[in-house]
C-alpha cells in the first residue's frame, strides 16, 4: 500500500479514488498508518483504508481467501458508472506495479472521453499513438501501429 | 475523531455487500442467504458495500457508492503489517 501511497499525486492528478481495503480492522490501519506507512512515505497513505471483517465484501469480489482468512490481492479499476473495467490478482507473495495501474487508468479514461471513438493499443502510454475505431481501420492496422514503437 | 468512537462504539458492524434485492427481504431469509461467489467480471457493475474506514486520522463507514461519477481504485491486500 505505501506503493500506492507514493503515487499518490498521481492518483489525485488523474481524479481517481483510492481505496485499500483488508480484512484489517480500522484500529489495525491506524496503528499501521502511525506506525509504519507515515515512515515509508511522507504523509503516510492518504486515502480511506476500509476494513473488511469476516472477508465479506473480498467475497463479492471473488478475492477473499477463506483458508487464510484474507483477501488476496486483488485490484479493480471502476469507472465513474460503477463499471468494473479492469482487474487484476495476484496471490500475497507478489506485489502489484503501480505504474501499470495507474497506465491502464490513463488509457480507460482516454476511451472514456473519446467514448470509444479511440483505443489503446498494447502498451499504450499518454501521448502515444490511440487507434481511431472504424471500418477503414479493419486489416490497415500495420499502417498506423506498431508493437515496437 | 475520540467522539466518534464514544457514538460507535468499539466493534460497530458496517453493512459490507449491499445487494439492492435484498432490502425487502425478511431478516432470516436474509441469514440464510448463501453470500454471493465472484460474480464480479469486467464490464459489469461492481458490487456495491459499506465498509468501516480509517480516513484522515479518523473513523467513519464508506459506500463504494458514495463515488458514483468518479473513477475509483480499489485495491484489495492480504494484511496490514505484511512484508509485500
Amino acid at each position: 500500500m505505501s506503493a500506492v501511497a507514493g503515487k499518490a499525486k498521481e492518483f489525485e492528478k488523474l481524479d481517481v479514488q483510492v481505496l485499500s481495503c483488508s480484512t484489517d480492522s480500522r484500529f489495525v490501519h491506524k496503528i499501521w498508518q502511525e506506525q509504519e506507512l507515515s515512515k515509508m512515505v511522507d504523509g503516510g497513505f492518504p486515502f480511506p483504508m476500509l476494513s473488511d471483517a469476516g472477508g465479506k465484501i473480498g467475497s463479492a469480489y471473488g478475492i477473499y481467501d477463506e483458508a487464510a482468512g484474507v483477501d488476496v490481492r486483488g485490484r479493480f479499476i471502476i469507472d465513474p458508472d460503477g463499471i468494473i473495467q479492469a482487474i487484476e490478482v495476484l496471490t500475497p507473495p507478489v506485489g502489484r506495479k503501480v505504474t501499470e495501474s495507474i497506465r491502464q487508468l490513463q488509457a480507460f479514461q482516454h476511451v472514456r472521453k473519446t467514448k470509444g471513438a479511440e483505443v489503446c493499443p498494447a502498451g499504450w502510454e499518454p501521448g502515444k499513438p490511440v487507434l481511431k475505431v472504424g471500418p477503414e481501420l479493419v486489416g490497415t492496422v500495420w499502417k498506423v501501429w506498431k508493437p515496437d514503437e | 475523531m475520540a467522539d466518534d468512537e464514544k457514538v460507535e462504539g468499539c466493534v460497530a458492524s458496517a453493512a459490507g455487500p449491499i445487494d439492492p434485492q435484498a432490502e425487502e427481504e425478511p431478516e432470516q431469509a436474509r441469514q440464510t442467504r448463501k453470500e454471493p461467489k465472484m460474480n464480479v467480471t469486467v464490464g459489469k457493475e461492481a458490487p456495491d458495500f459499506e465498509a468501516s474506514a480509517f480516513v484522515n486520522g479518523g473513523f467513519k463507514n464508506i459506500k463504494l457508492s458514495d463515488y458514483r461519477g468518479k473513477w475509483v481504485f480499489l485495491c484489495f491486500y492480504p494484511g496490514d503489517f505484511t512484508f509485500v
